[in-house]
């Protein structure tokens, strides 16, 4: 005797060729279709959309910020920052891969950890970057990059750290209203490097790091990020991270609106005070991202489309002739 | 010698009219013909539900994505100073910036109009698929056309984006404040990315066409008055 398998129930919003009428080719009415004539219009339509917006809103062009601009504007944040560059209390030099290896500095998702997994890749010795090699790229360099170098680890530390509270206890945390005290050659190394970013020598100086073509900008960006400097800067612009940064541009621009999710779960908690809360958002946003693109997939949320009826809109003239 | 009719150009040969192919590239234009044959390629007609204002965003993505790259290469053949020195650079800039954000609004509402049609149906899960991989990849894309900008944005934007980047394990490799592996991102790889993975989204349209209404049934009076009249 011979059984046959009762036929299959198809699923009607299932990814597969043999559900319903969707899988093989539309046997039914046509209309009269010119994709090169669409394209052709679309393209029209669409380059005219594009001169309008540009002829009527232009673009954002805020002048990029240097070392020069940042020791003119805020000459003591610039000298609070780069003492902590030379003692390697900032947060770039405590940062971990890919610039140093800190102990415990890498954001981790339980045993996962690929920052560390990536390794130095970049390494950044901030006080050599930022502070003793642009002085002892002068042509004749301070003495006390000699005394600095000279000096024991303790030594240099109690130096940078006395210097560091001096400074923060100076009215207007001015290196001019500097108490007394013992800083070994940290006020003067200051004083130069100071001297240096005002006249614009430290941007290049940096930039550069002793090579003639450089396109590498991270010892800069990362030297300025560690100061408030650039941070108050941002902030006035609504471009801090808490003020859905990653999605504003400068100006009244829409800027990339598309990162919205990206950015909305630093807006919110648990995952905004998150220690680790880059890894946790970039895990999320791409199980999210891989779940929207495996839709067809999961049962469930592949139905939605039947549920929520707007494909009534899409195909109302089809529907009204059935 | 009388030109061939509609119905001559447009009949599909079958597997046994098509000459039994012994090379690679004979079984390979066999295979793609039999896939894509030109009709399916290049269509004069669409099912009648194909009548909805819906239907235009994905072709308004791919014109502002060819507005994207033209006003691109004029912008990265003058170099990334142009624009911050010449009037006529920084209208260029501007259309780049518009034509991105026609590309991502146009793309969306595509993306949600394929949701909500339920458009995976009946073996059209790769389009899918590549519909919405060309919408990460074009927004890793936009990202680095940020970061080339040479301005206070791409600085800050270089500074708070390095965290991510870096806590992924990346940031050496797609170090956002370096400018010369932006470049290489921004103008060859992902460009390369967005392109092929469209290329390949709208092939995958043209074979499988345009998904038929959900629910649609062989006795709907748009497909049983067609058989009818055909018997």
């Amino acid at each position: 005797m011979t059984t046959t398998k009762p036929a299959r129930r198809e699923n009607p919003m299932s990814w597969r060729t043999g559900a319903g009428i969707a899988g093989p080719p539309w046997k039914g009415a046509v209309r009269e279709y010119d994709l090169f004539k669409e394209l052709t219009i679309g393209l029209v339509a669409v380059i005219l959309l594009v001169l309008a917006a540009s002829a009527l809103f232009g673009s954002p062009d805020d002048k990029a910020v240097s070392l020069k601009s940042w020791a003119v504007a805020q000459p003591s944040d610039f000298v609070a920052t780069a003492t902590a560059e030379l003692a390697g209390t900032s947060e770039t030099a405590g940062y971990g891969p890919p610039y140093n290896s800190t102990p415990g500095a890498t954001q981790t998702l339980g045993p996962i950890d690929l920052q560390t997994l990536a390794g130095v890749k970049l390494p950044i010795d901030t006080a050599q970057a930022f502070v003793l090699g642009p002085l002892s790229s002068l042509p004749t360099p301070p003495s006390g990059v000699a005394t600095w170098k000279a000096a024991s680890d303790a030594q240099r530390t109690a130096w940078t750290d006395a210097y560091a509270k001096a400074l923060d206890k100076a009215k207007n945390h001015d290196p001019a209203n500097v108490a007394a005290g013992d800083y070994g050659p940290v006020p003067a190394l200051m004083r130069t490097l100071l001297t240096m970013a005002k006249q614009g020598s430290l941007d290049s100086v940096i930039s550069a790091q002793g090579k003639f073509y450089n396109l590498d900008y991270t010892p800069a960006i990362l030297f300025m990020g560690d100061g408030a400097y650039l941070n108050d800067l941002a902030a006035g612009l609504h471009l801090s991270g808490d003020q859905w940064g990653m999605m504003n541009e400068t100006g009244n621009y829409p800027g990339q609106s598309w990162l919205w999710l990206f950015s909305f779960f630093y807006q919110i908690e648990p995952f905004a005070s998150l220690p680790n809360a880059d890894i946790v958002v970039v895990v999320l946003v791409a199980v999210l991202t891989l779940a929207l693109m495996l839709v067809p997939f999961i049962p469930g949320l592949r139905s939605i489309p039947r549920v929520i009826p707007i494909h009534r809109l899409v195909w109302r003239d089809y529907y009204r002739r059935r | 010698m009388t030109a061939p009719t509609r119905e001559q150009v447009t009949q599909h040969p079958t597997e046994n009219e098509i000459e039994p192919f012994s090379t690679w590239t004979g079984r390979a234009r066999r295979w793609m013909l039999k896939k894509l044959p030109p009709d399916k390629l290049l269509p004069e007609s669409q099912p009648s539900y194909v009548a909805s204002w819906i239907y235009v965003f994905g072709m308004g993505a791919i014109a502002s994505l060819a507005v994207v790259i033209a006003s691109g290469l004029v912008l990265s053949l003058n170099g990334p100073s142009w624009w911050h020195v010449s009037d006529l650079g920084h209208f260029v800039n501007s259309t780049h910036l518009w034509s991105v954000e026609f590309f991502f609004l146009f793309m969306v509402v595509h993306l949600w109009g394929k949701f909500w049609m339920a458009a995976w149906r009946g073996g059209r899960v790769l389009t899918w698929i590549t519909g919405v991989l060309s919408f990460a990849v074009g927004i890793a894309a936009a990202f680095t056309g940020y970061l080339l900008q040479s301005n206070f944005e791409s600085q800050w934007i270089s500074f708070e984006a390095k965290d991510a980047l870096n806590a992924a394990g990346i940031g050496a490799w797609f170090n956002v404040a370096n400018l010369g592996q932006m470049f290489t991102w921004h103008i060859v790889l992902l460009p390369l990315g967005v392109g092929a993975i469209v290329a390949l989204h709208v092939i995958l349209v043209r074979m499988h066409g345009v998904v038929s209404p959900i629910d649609a049934a062989e006795t709907d009076a748009q497909l049983a008055n067609t058989k009818e009249a055909s018997e």
